[in-house]
């Protein structure tokens, strides 16, 4: 029984790919909301986001979405999972749209990939980051049980998180600069990357997540 | 260790089916968009490109619909292409289930629509397609202009500007059509591919004209590709996914295994 699975819908964007894909790999229950009754009886949740960062933490905190998190995070104590934006928002700040704070639930910042990017070489690198990137994991994890070290795994952001607690790093990619991949802190996980979109290994790691009991 | 290279085939979708039909050895229909994507998935496809070719309005609806079926069982991105005329347009597919949308003659009857739409969807999900012509100039100088049904209409607007302009209002890629080379297996235009991937910083698809595994590789490493799209060369088997990216590795190309 994986339990019901919330994720946290606050208005932007499509969330059903999250959804299906959690449901194809064995979600019993998925519930996309932000009704606050729902989400404190969920068994585990999912923080998704796509957009900019200004309108997502404008609709987070109007919603009450960071309180609910908050709340999932340390009196639920559930298996959080955040993905793409969602970890961005987690972050205490971001560069994006003149200068966002965010909710400072991982200290750290998101930083723009800058323009040019190059990589070691000093070929120019596109931005956005968008495609099949490696995942180097730098930290064992629940979460990458039977994913190989540096699998690809489907990226499309402008911008990067950089946590200031190097310890909470579970994994890195590089695209010109070392971006934050995956970070991990007790009950949460959070990706940059979009496991709904990264076809066998994505659906490996919601798997997984489903199988989490929270713990590292 | 980089990012990968990408190969997206594309499928032509009229009121719920692909035309054209696809020709995998053990498939029930040939004609379902949603089987085709799953064997494409299943191929290693990096993304997958549906282009709507559906004239009427009702037939439209029904493509709504095969995009929600599709993202129901394929989780790689899909991008959904063909009559795509405003914000509604655009969010009825995203709200469908496609992750990007690629616009064309809208935009340039309407560039505004590019910059709205990246700003209300986000660049990423917003790609511009440009169908490009060579129109070389009176000193015999190679020009591309963009032209519009297939080829037919010139627009006068040189398509390397139209690019850089395109990604200034927010695209997130774009999607060139060579269409001198568009079907003719002769491999891309790799002038015009060259020209718009230095004029502008977002990742830019080759589609239009592959025939061979070599053209796979020079739209990439000549052209400067960050994606590769292509049609006939996976329907009718003369090429599988994992064939080609085989071979686009073996010249040293990043490429998702």
């Amino acid at each position: 029984m994986t339990g019901i699975v919330a994720v946290i819908d606050y208005g932007m964007g499509n969330l059903h790919s999250v959804a299906s894909a959690l449901q194809h790999v064995g979600a019993s229950e998925v519930v996309v909301t932000h009704d606050a009754d729902v989400i404190r009886q969920a068994d585990r949740v999912v923080f998704p986001g796509v957009g900019g960062i200004r309108d997502c933490i404008s609709e987070i905190r109007r919603l009450k979405c960071d309180e609910l998190l908050t709340q999932a995070l340390t009196q639920q104590q559930v298996p959080v999972l955040a993905i793409c934006v969602g970890l961005q928002a987690l972050m205490s700040r971001s560069e994006e749209n003149g200068g966002v704070d965010c909710l400072d639930t991982i200290p750290g910042e998101v930083r723009y990939f800058g323009n040019p990017l190059t990589d070691a070489e000093g070929a120019r690198l596109k931005v956005p980051h968008m495609g099949w990137n490696e995942v180097h994991q730098t930290m064992a994890h629940p979460l990458w049980a039977g994913i190989p070290d540096r699998t690809r795994f489907y990226f499309v952001h402008s911008y990067y998180a950089h946590a200031w607690d190097r310890s909470l790093l579970a994994g890195s990619v590089q695209y010109g600069v070392s971006a934050d991949a995956a970070l991990a802190r007790d009950n949460l996980f959070a990706v940059q990357f979009h496991p709904e979109k990264s076809a066998a290994a994505g659906l490996r790691l919601l798997k997984n997540f489903l199988e989490w009991n929270g713990q590292c | 260790m980089a990012l990968a290279k990408r190969i997206i085939p594309c499928l032509d979708v009229e009121n719920g089916r692909v035309v054209k039909g696809v020709n995998f050895v053990d498939i029930r229909d040939a004609g379902d968009p949603v089987e085709i994507a799953m064997r494409y998935n299943e191929q290693g496809a990096d993304e997958l490109c549906f282009l709507d070719i559906t004239a009427s309005h009702e037939g439209r609806d029904t493509t709504v619909h095969t995009v929600e079926q599709i993202a129901e069982h394929v989780f790689i991105p899909l991008t959904v292409g063909g009559g795509i005329r405003s914000v509604d347009d655009i969010r009825t597919m995203l709200n469908a289930g496609a992750d990007k949308v690629s616009i064309n003659t809208a935009a340039i009857h309407n560039p505004e629509l590019v910059r709205e739409s990246a700003q209300r969807f986000g660049s990423q999900c917003i790609i511009v397609a440009i169908d490009a012509k060579r129109v070389d100039d009176v000193e015999g100088q190679p020009r591309w202009e963009m032209f519009t049904h297939g080829g037919r209409n010139p627009t006068g607007i040189d398509a390397v500007a139209w690019a850089a302009r395109m990604a200034e209002l927010g695209a997130g890629e774009i999607l060139l059509t060579s269409m001198d080379r568009d079907g003719t297996k002769n491999g891309f235009e790799l002038g015009v591919t060259r020209a718009i991937t230095d004029a502008v910083d977002i990742p830019v698809i080759a589609s239009g004209g592959v025939g061979a595994l070599d053209h796979f590789v020079d739209g990439v490493i000549r052209g400067g590709a960050d994606a590769v799209l292509a049609a006939s060369i996976f329907h009718f088997g003369e090429y599988t996914v994992p064939q080609v990216k085989a071979y686009m590795a073996e010249h040293g190309i990043e490429m998702r295994q």
